[in-house]
């Protein structure tokens, strides 16, 4: 469906984008995670065709955005990151309007129209005035104007900025009724519990390059450690940790507040052997759970920065 | 079609449903035109204007110093009031007095003497205020007739002119500096005086009137207005109106361009620029839609002038619509270069607004182009704003034909292309 092929872009002596490489099936959704300046955004607007890559190639089932006109734009709907929409205009009249860029007009339009407000459940204030919406309804509506013309592939730019929990959640509905219709997500978001939550595939990019492409468990496997057992222990005080170290599996001890925890880098093979260990050498347990390591984890094995303090 | 149709008419309906703005936006033309059409001559073209406040300092106190105040004080031109030297001078340095006319002590035998030897004049001292150097030069020149009539009446036919006329022929008599031919002359014309006094005496103790009036200007005018037919006055809110109709279109072309120049770093430029729009369609589309706000302001504005102020288009209407067009869409093609070349949204609004002040005050939308110096005048046939203010002229209360308006279309649209195509080459299509 979409294939990325060694984008690269510079603005002067500053290296936005180099090297992005990664394509896109049918009903897929990528997360293109990353802190901000990451080149997230000069990535999406390379693909929208906004922007020409330097070097690289975009195909969109196959073919090239070769002019402003190409039809092959018809098959991409843009969320850009900002709200875009004419604040003075019903929410009506910006999708009639954004309907018709696309040559959309008449009962096609308006078919058009009342799907993708229904979609987003804005069709009660389509009538308003869209300085009137909240900014979670602006959201929903921004992403409603890119569906208009029923895209295959939908780039969305960071599309849940500035937005409430609910609004967001709203969204995340929205957005996985779009992938159950089978298109092509391109999501880009520095919050890793979006990606995790809707991303088939993480790209991650940093400072203009790509990391890591692969699925959440692919990411995980990159770690030393893919599991953290915690055990609450019964008798804590005086107990080494460090003891555990040669166990087959375990990679890192600690005890935080009478919580063993003990990180292994397969869970299966790793826990029996840990919980034995326990019982041989006297030492009683009351909870037993295990935790696995978060995106944030994983941007910071790879970068060795944190992804919200970037 | 469908895409540029709905370009077009979203533009209109956002201008259009900021109803506050559009209001204020033909409020303040048809205000400031209304002004300054009242300013400079109104309907009639007769407006009264407001007397020239004048003092007159008498240190001299003769019957020509009297009959010179009273003589300035009958001119409709001239609000004379008496005063003394100190007070005169602090009333023209603090603005309340245009001019004070100091008339010394021994004017009038001076300037009787002066009249017929035309030696020893003496001076009557004029303090004025600097910022009013059109309305001294129009005093002066009432000053001068109404100097030359006094004198001359007191000569001719005054008690005092007797004497003074006696004392200068005795003058004559013991000058050595006076030949005997010119002596005998002026014996003779002097003793002439003489024989017209003593005989108007006569006619005015008989009852039988005569000419009292001193010496005055040899000519009358006759003024007449050429406009554009007989009994058609000129209406100084014609121009007035087409001047600051050029002023804020000019002004809603910059608008469109800060605009656009916003637009453009905006999600929604980038939500255009992601449709399958061609670049020609994005600023055509703008072109447009801004031409169409700028034929609508025009409209009002000149329908306005017309019911409330009778401005009529004398000329021809087919001119007037095209000088209109073509301004407009010159104005469409500035706001799309003011766009192209902008750098930041503050900045270039500061650039383009002074750019626009200087057309509109060089196109003569203010004040007309006459009074302008020269090499002024000259230099401001390359501001496009010159030709639509001529142009519109012309047309409207000229009353020329078609054929005059050729010329300010054509460089209008001349105007319309450079700047179009200045827009495109330099417009930056990259999304920020």
């Amino acid at each position: 469906m979409l294939e990325v092929k060694h984008l690269t872009k510079n603005y002067g002596k500053l290296i936005a984008v180099t090297g992005v490489s990664f394509r896109a099936d049918r009903g897929e959704t990528i997360g293109l995670l990353g802190p901000n300046g990451a080149g997230k955004t000069t990535t999406v607007s390379m693909i929208a065709g906004l922007l020409s890559p330097d070097s690289g190639e975009v195909l969109i089932e196959g073919k090239q955005v070769k002019s402003d006109t190409d039809p092959v734009k018809l098959k991409i709907g843009l969320v850009p990151q900002d709200m875009a929409l004419y604040d003075k205009l019903s929410g009506r009249d910006n999708l009639t309007f954004f309907a018709a860029l696309y040559s959309l007009a008449g009962a096609k339009a308006k078919q058009a129209i009342d799907d993708v407000l229904n979609l987003v459940g804005l069709s009660d204030r389509a009538g308003d005035k869209v300085e009137t919406f909240s900014g979670g309804m602006k959201r929903r509506l921004n992403l409603a104007a890119a569906l208009l013309h029923d895209p295959q592939i939908l780039l969305l730019d960071e599309p849940t900025v500035g937005v409430d929990p609910q609004s967001r959640n709203a969204i995340f509905d929205n957005l996985e009724a779009l992938k159950k219709r089978g298109k092509t997500l391109i999501y880009t978001t520095h919050y890793m519990e979006e990606a995790e939550r809707l991303c088939d595939r993480i790209v991650i990019i940093d400072h203009g390059k790509m990391i890591a492409n692969d699925t959440l468990q692919g990411l995980h496997k990159l770690l030393p450690v893919t599991n953290v057992i915690a055990i609450d222990l019964d008798h804590a005080d005086g107990f080494n940790p460090e003891q555990m170290l040669p166990l087959p599996e375990v990679k890192s001890t600690e005890l935080v507040q009478g919580s063993l925890r003990v990180g292994v880098h397969d869970l299966s093979r790793g826990a029996p052997g840990v919980l034995r260990w326990l019982a041989e050498n006297g030492h009683s347990y009351h909870h037993v759970s295990s935790e696995q390591p978060d995106l944030e984890t994983v941007f910071l094995t790879l970068t060795g920065r944190s992804l919200r303090d970037s | 079609m469908i895409p540029f149709l709905a370009l077009v008419r979203k533009d209109l309906k956002l201008f259009f449903n900021d109803r506050k703005a559009v209001v204020v936006g033909l409020l303040v033309p048809i205000v400031l035109a209304s002004f300054f059409g009242y300013m400079f001559g109104g309907q009639s073209g007769k407006t009264e204007t407001s007397k020239v406040p004048v003092l007159a300092i008498d240190q001299d106190g003769s019957d020509i110093s009297r009959g010179l105040i009273t003589q300035l004080g009958s001119d409709k031109n001239l609000d004379v009031k008496p005063s003394t030297l100190d007070v005169a001078r602090e009333a023209v340095r603090k603005g309340k007095a245009t001019v004070a006319i100091v008339i010394p002590k021994d004017f009038g035998k001076d300037a009787g003497h002066a009249l017929f030897t035309g030696e020893n004049k003496p001076e009557l001292g004029v303090l004025y205020d600097p910022s009013h150097n059109v309305e001294l030069g129009m005093v002066r020149g009432i000053l001068s007739g109404a100097v030359m009539q006094t004198v001359s009446k007191e000569m001719f036919t005054g008690k005092s002119g007797r004497e003074m006329v006696n004392e200068s022929l005795a003058q004559f008599e013991n000058n050595p500096r006076i030949s005997p031919e010119d002596r005998k002359a002026l014996r003779h014309l002097l003793n002439g005086v003489n024989e017209l006094n003593e005989q108007r005496e006569r006619e005015g103790e008989s009852g039988q009137g005569t000419i009292t009036g001193g010496l005055t200007m040899p000519y009358e005018t006759r003024e007449q207005a050429i406009t554009s037919g007989k009994d058609i006055e000129y209406n100084g809110y014609a121009h007035a109106f087409a001047g600051m109709g050029v002023q804020f279109i000019l002004f809603m072309g910059l608008d469109v361009g800060i605009a656009l120049l916003t637009l453009r770093q905006s999600g929604l430029w980038q939500r255009l620029r992601a449709a399958p729009l061609s670049r020609t369609m994005l600023l055509g589309s703008r072109t447009v839609s801004a031409s169409l706000i700028a034929g609508f302001i025009l409209l009002v504005l000149f329908g306005f002038a017309r019911v409330v102020f009778g401005v009529h288009i004398l000329g021809s209407l087919a001119g007037f619509v095209g000088v209109c067009a073509a301004f407009s869409l010159m104005t469409a093609a500035f706001g799309l270069m003011v766009a192209a070349l902008g750098d930041t949204v503050e900045a270039t609004r500061g650039y383009s607004i002074m750019a626009t002040l200087i057309m509109v005050m060089l196109g003569g939308a203010w004040v007309p182009t006459f009074v302008f110096p020269a090499w002024l005048r000259k230099l401001t046939v390359v501001v496009p704003t010159r030709w639509a203010m001529d142009g519109l002229d012309a047309m409207i209360w000229r009353g020329l034909g078609f054929s005059s308006a050729l010329a300010p279309i054509g460089v209008l649209l001349l105007f319309t292309l450079l700047f179009g195509v200045l827009a495109v080459m330099r417009f930056r299509w990259r999304t920020e």
